[in-house]
């Protein structure tokens, strides 16, 4: 029952969120990350891997959800969707690291209620790829994550109009989301 | 960056929000094959008999197959754009293809004697089917990996294998208005050469092209 509500509230709070509402999709996000954050735990500690870069996966499973959400189906439940990416995310990244993925990965990235998921508190600070950015970009998602400014006063700030700040921050993720992805490679 | 700041930036974001999928590869699919049919138009045209041939069953049984490979493969590729399980119907749907071509094959090796099988077989346009095939199929098969981009396929090889099988689809129900040839065990060699090279091709760029 709590999953049916859950599932119900996810998929409205997306529909606000595309429909461009910001604080219901941030609230999505924010729950998204516990689930995350606890299901990339499960997965790095099923394959041994280290725990210190837990936080950079659930950051990259994020930035995949923002930028591919229109390819969520509407008249879906968002958490098969989310799980299918974050499944997706954690292979990617225990491959990475150099795991062999034999065993089904899929019972692992089964969600936690989020209240159980709610007790991994302890947090790490993700990788500075922010840093890498080129330095419009970066000034631009700095202001906005690292210091909390709205699209609004960082324009003011810049001498900018409010849509370039828009672009420049919707490239910067992009960007960011690209990084993440190279690290495949390495 | 910590998480809760990453959230900040992505909420910030949020009024990015591209064209729904759906409509994305309706939209590459659509202006694909048109640019196929000019190709087609420009290049080749129909065969003269084309109208008139259209109560032979032979003629018909190669757009069955053409029109049920792309019909399938279209239903497989519009699932595989998104993250998730690949979907059983429409695989099954699409291994059901083949099924039926070799249902046709034995059919046409039950109506027609021995002596005449290698000589149906041959036709006399293969050389022209494997080039032709993939060559009308080349826009389609671009726009379609093009759009595929913009979505996030957990199967990227597969997903590409099934972007060449969509344009193999268009390209030989395109080619088969031209090709004099009606066999089925025509169909089943020369078309299947040309659609398994496009699907081959279209695994090749898709793990490369379509990771995200």
């Amino acid at each position: 029952m709590a999953q049916l509500n859950r599932e119900e509230e996810w998929a409205a709070l997306m529909r606000a969120a595309i429909a461009g509402d910001a604080a219901a999709y941030r609230r999505l996000l924010d729950q998204l990350s516990y689930s995350l954050r606890a299901a990339t735990r499960r997965g790095f500690a099923q394959f041994g891997a280290a725990m210190n870069d837990v936080e950079d996966v659930v950051q990259e499973t994020l930035l995949a959800i923002h930028l591919k959400r229109h390819t969520w189906d509407a008249s879906q439940p968002l958490g098969p969707w989310v799980r299918a990416i974050a499944r997706h995310k954690l292979i990617d990244a225990l491959r990475r690291r150099g795991r062999r993925i034999e065993i089904p990965i899929d019972a692992v990235i089964d969600f936690l209620p989020a209240e159980e998921a709610r007790s991994d508190l302890d947090r790490q600070d993700a990788q500075r790829l922010i840093g890498e950015l080129n330095g419009r970009q970066q000034t631009i998602v700095r202001s906005i994550s690292v210091e909390g400014k709205s699209i609004r006063d960082v324009a003011e700030n810049l001498g900018m109009n409010e849509g370039a700040v828009r672009v420049a921050l919707h490239r910067g993720l992009k960007a960011l989301a690209a990084m993440h992805r190279r690290g495949d490679e390495e | 960056m910590k998480t809760d700041q990453l959230i900040a930036a992505l909420a910030a974001d949020a009024d990015s929000v591209e064209r729904p999928i759906g409509r994305t590869l309706a939209i590459a699919v659509a202006g694909g094959a048109v640019g196929a049919v000019i190709l087609f138009a420009v290049m080749l045209g129909t065969r003269p008999d084309a109208l008139a041939s259209l109560t032979s069953p032979r003629f018909l049984f190669k757009f069955v197959i053409t029109l049920s490979l792309l019909a399938s493969a279209l239903g497989l590729v519009w699932n595989l754009a998104r993250p998730g399980a690949v979907p059983i119907g429409w695989l099954l749907a699409l291994a059901a293809v083949p099924v039926l071509l070799a249902v046709g094959s034995v059919a046409e090796m039950i109506t027609v004697p021995p002596a005449e099988w290698g000589r149906r077989l041959a036709g006399s346009n293969s050389g022209m089917c494997v080039i032709l095939i993939p060559m009308l199929s080349a826009i389609p098969f671009a726009a379609l990996l093009f759009a595929l981009r913009k979505g996030a396929p957990s199967r990227p090889m597969l997903t590409g294998a099934v972007a060449g099988l969509v344009s193999a689809g268009i390209g030989a129900t395109l080619y088969a208005t031209h090709c004099p040839d009606d066999s089925p065990l025509f169909v089943a060699t020369w078309y299947v050469i040309a659609t398994g090279f496009m699907a081959m091709l279209g695994a090749a760029i898709g793990e490369r092209l379509l990771r995200w």
